[in-house]
């Protein structure tokens, strides 16, 4: 029988429950010995020009070797997306202005970590206040200018050139518009950011908290205007990404940067407090959504405008609205489709990717839609969404997005999750309370979802190499952060080998080791490097058996692999001699690298159904449950596939009842640190009812499709409509999100008060 | 100053400065890597030990506070020494995938280990809201629950069975129930 598809424990957990795991920060490499801890000093403003640094005090602090600012730094600023405005570049430290609070102006280097907290507090920096632009929508206006080069706060733009079509909603009986909020979070890993660099002769090695050694390695080595064969990236455990460790941080190069000056290692490991201001940051949309078609039902026009707030310098957000664009359909056939999508920087921390990377704005604006829509025409919103919902015989669909959608069961997901849920009971239980005006009102929130997975970044290289002894090391450019590769990726290599996974080594997130590589994103890790794992290990075999031909005088198509013994047998002959894999890794090295080449994303889809109690009170939103479709084809290991899942509806969750990075109108940030942005605890979430439904891809061979960020897409908005619908009967159409008990009390107040 | 602290059964002393925090001398001074600082407002406890076998966040206890008193961390627990996660609860966690990225693990782990010893008649709910001190980004904590269930000897599916059994809806209150913005 395979190993595949089923629950087998993690080969990573011994180690993380005994001894724990080794992070960033944990590392003893001999190499690191009498390394230096960096300090930085941050801005406490968001907009202003820095007139002057002065650094004797902090020099005389005790043990303090060095405090180096913008001015001693040989590395140019650099353009931190590629796409962006060629202006919008970001120093390593800053030398005449600072454009957030958190943005680092000086480095203390000191012997042990407290004394840089102290010498920290003794540098003086002047600065002259600058007005700040916090809201994206005022950034675009540009009266406010964060690059005065620039001259415009815009980085992109996606669309944007020409005004939308004043008539294109007139074919349609009904037409709804609603601006939409799709508010700034905190990815919050648990492990802040963290590197640590040491020199040898001209080359560096830096170990880094990071989703993709590759991806850093080429950007540090950009930054410093290095040769990238003199940059290596290691990456040890890493404790949660979420996306905010895609991709490269200034600070990264600046502690690779500051060894070679110092002539020692440099450590450097973040406090949470900077980490909550100078780790990018996730969604951060503004959006108007415009949706239109029949009175019976039908869904024939969908309008997306999105304003993206990229924070201080543009970074990966700048991309995000392109996703939201491609996506912006949802799992909807609808015959007229358009949007646009600007970037602007706003003083605020930097928006990258989050859980979903443009993917969940897309979806929470279309559901969005569909509730206004069938709340609208009076229809039951789960009907809607049925009724419009792609079917199942239009595969591949080529959406008014741009992309192809390569599998889908829409309809059936939405059945599923409604059966499962017991739909009709709950609208009569909500009718019932309703009618005895309950003081506690039952919520529903249906929500259709797909999602784009392996997008952007298609090819992964693996490696499988077996041992003499018949052990077996596997190389894959994906790198985890907590989503079992290790064991995942030995169970693709022993179901075809025949070693059990015992004896399987899983390496990832080492340049010297696998120097090609996209890391762990986009939930592209299975599809793109597990594919490859399992192709390399079938290349294997057939080398095994061109080698096994001559030694057990046979062609090579009468051999096959014995999984019992991972041997090379001759098919249909018991009594024939037979060669293990081992012994022929003895007799000269049995190795394979291979490139899968994806060509293609793939579309994983699901619905889920969130049920909410609301406080009418207090607004207090309890969620009774959330019931989850989630389909992304086959699954390897139910116990990996249900962990992602878990972990992403509550972080969807969350975004729709708890979680909002804020700031003031003059940039400071009120959610610095975990006391006062909201991370759900144990107590405010309920278990989770998962539902399976299994629709290969054809993109692959193993037909898997991308796991990662689904919960999140598909649990944000079932639960923004929960809370919502369950306020439905007194006229309460829209809430933004996060719906906090104050938004749920002051959106019923303001509906007493509008009915009386 | 000097302390002489107990850390997983072992005798340790150092000459500290006074403000150090005990998540830093288990960590720095005495080596022991597990215990991980994940916030700076005790707010996520992964720096969760125990202290006289009391459940503490090392990052709001000084050194010195902890002297002469003994301390366990992860790596004091039932075959770690040996590398394998033998201690009930340690064992639950792997068996019922209660870690992802691992990082609140350790602190996760010990506050169970107290929570378990604290109250013999652990449900669901006692569970979530003994655990609300520990932060944690990856699992949604759906399995980290179920662990401590199972390594209290709960059957983690009691409640949905008992409602199988009986019929009742269930979105009936009383399990499987989250209070967000609480």
């Amino acid at each position: 029988m395979s190993i595949l598809g089923t629950r087998v424990v993690r080969t990573e957990d011994p180690v993380f429950l005994t001894r724990g795991a080794t992070y960033t920060d944990d590392l003893i490499d001999e190499r690191l010995t009498g390394a230096l801890h960096l300090t930085l000093v941050r801005s406490p403003l968001a907009h202003a020009e820095i007139t002057s640094i002065d650094t004797s005090a902090a020099l005389e602090s005790p043990g303090v070797v060095a405090v180096v600012t913008g001015a001693d730094l040989d590395i140019a600023p650099a353009l931190l997306f590629p796409g962006a405005n060629k202006a919008m570049t970001r120093p390593f430290l800053a030398t005449d202005r600072v454009r957030f609070v958190g943005e680092p102006v000086a480095a203390v280097l000191t012997e042990e970590f407290y004394q840089g907290e102290d010498a920290a507090e003794l540098v003086d920096v002047e600065y002259e206040p600058l007005q700040a632009v916090i809201d994206p929508l005022a950034a675009a206006r540009d009266e406010v200018l964060l690059f005065d080069e620039a001259g415009t706060n815009t980085a992109a733009a996606y669309g944007y050139d020409t005004e939308p079509a004043a008539d294109f909603f007139d074919d349609c009986e009904v037409v709804v518009t609603q601006d939409l909020v799709n508010q700034r979070l905190a990815a919050a890993p648990l492990e802040t950011r963290a590197a640590s660099a040491f020199w040898e002769g001209d080359r560096v090695t830096i170990y880094l908290s990071n989703q993709n050694a590759q991806g850093g390695r080429d950007e540090i080595a950009g930054w410093l205007g290095m040769d990238k064969e003199n940059v290596r990236v290691v990456l040890p455990d890493v404790g949660g990404g979420f996306g905010a460790k895609i991709g490269s941080d200034p600070e990264f190069a600046l502690v690779a940067w500051l060894a070679r000056r110092q002539g020692r290692p440099v450590r450097w490991n973040e406090s949470r407090s900077e980490n909550m201001t100078g780790m990018v940051q996730g969604r951060a949309q503004r959006q108007t959504v415009t949706i239109g078609g029949t009175r019976d039902g039908r869904v024939t026009h969908y309008r997306l405008d999105v304003t993206q707030d990229l924070g201080a310098y543009p970074r990966l957000g700048t991309f995000l609205p392109m996703f939201t664009r491609m996506m912006a359909p949802g799992t909807y056939d609808i015959e007229h489709v358009e949007s646009r999508a600007r970037a602007v920087v706003t003083n605020t921390t930097s928006v990258a990717a989050y859980r979903g990377a443009g993917r969940p704005e897309a979806t929470a604006a279309i559901e969005r839609a569909m509730d206004l829509f069938a709340a609208e025409i009076g229809k039951d919103p789960a009907e809607v969404r049925k009724l419009n919902v792609v079917a199942p015989d239009k595969f591949p669909f080529k959406t008014k997005g741009g992309v192809e959608y390569d599998s889908g069961e829409y309809a059936k997901a939405i059945d599923l999750a409604l059966t499962e849920a017991g739909y009709e009971q709950l609208r009569a239980e909500q009718r019932a309370r309703r009618e005895r005006g309950d003081v506690r009102q039952l919520g529903v929130g249906v929500s259709s979802y797909v999602e784009i997975t392996g997008g952007g970044a298609f090819a992964e290289d693996a490696s499988v190499e077996v041992h003499a002894d018949g052990s077996v090391t596997v190389l894959t450019g994906t790198s985890p952060h907590g989503q079992g590769h290790a064991t995942a990726w030995a169970m693709l290599a022993s179901d075809q080998l025949g070693v059990p996974i015992e004896k399987i080594t899983v390496k990832h997130g080492d340049t010297d080791l696998v120097p090609r590589g996209g890391g762990t994103m986009g939930s592209r890790s299975l599809q793109t490097g597990g594919v490859a794992v399992h192709q390399a290990s079938a290349e294997l075999i057939d080398l095994a058996k061109q080698r096994a031909a001559d030694l057990l005088e046979a062609s090579v198509e009468d051999l096959e692999l014995d999984p019992s013994n991972a041997a090379i047998t001759v098919r249909g002959v018991p009594s024939a001699k037979s060669v293990t894999l081992a012994e022929l890794a003895a007799q000269e090295p049995l190795k394979v690298d291979t490139t899968w080449d994806g060509k293609k994303p793939t579309f994983p889809f699901g619905a889920h159904v969130c049920v909410v109690e609301v406080d009418t009170e207090s607004g207090k939103v309890t969620v009774e449950r959330i019931v989850a479709v989630d389909d992304a084809g086959p699954v390897l290991n139910p116990l990996l596939c249900d962990g992602q899942r878990h972990g992403g509806i509550a972080q969807g969750i969350a975004q729709a009842l708890l979680e909002e990075v804020l700031f003031d109108e003059e940039g400071q940030p009120l959610t610095g640190t975990f006391a006062d942005y909201g991370i759900p605890s144990a107590a405010e979430l309920p278990s989770f009812d998962l539902v399976e439904m299994t629709t290969p891809t054809p993109i692959n061979p193993m037909g898997y499709k991308g796991i990662g960020e689904a919960g999140t897409i598909g649990s944000t908005p079932a639960t923004q409509s929960a809370v919502i619908d369950a306020l439905s009967h007194l006229g309460i159409t829209h809430i933004d999100m996060p719906l906090t008990p104050l938004r749920v009390w002051e959106a019923i107040h303001a509906a007493s008060e509008a009915s009386t | 100053m000097k302390v002489e602290i107990t850390v997983n059964g072992e005798a340790t002393t150092a000459d500290v400065e006074p403000r150090q925090l005990l998540a830093h001398y288990l960590r720095d001074t005495v080596g022991l890597k597990a215990t991980n600082i994940g916030c700076d407002t005790s707010s996520c406890g992964a720096c969760t030990v125990l202290l006289d076998g009391e459940a503490v966040k090392s990052c709001t206890v000084l050194s010195v506070q902890a002297d002469r008193q003994s301390v366990t961390t992860m790596e004091g627990l039932d075959g770690a020494a040996e590398g394998r996660p033998e201690h009930p609860v340690t064992a639950a966690f792997h068996a019922e995938h209660g870690l992802q990225c691992g990082f609140c693990t350790p602190g996760m782990v010990m506050a169970a280990v107290s929570l378990i010893e604290h109250d013999e008649d652990l449900d669901e709910r006692k569970v979530r809201e003994g655990l609300e001190g520990n932060l944690c980004r990856c699992t949604g904590y759906h399995n980290i629950v179920r662990a401590v269930l199972v390594a209290a000897g709960k059957d983690p599916d009691a409640a949905q069975k008992a409602e199988a059994a009986s019929g009742a809806p269930r979105t009936a209150p009383g399990f499987s129930r989250g209070e967000a913005g609480a």
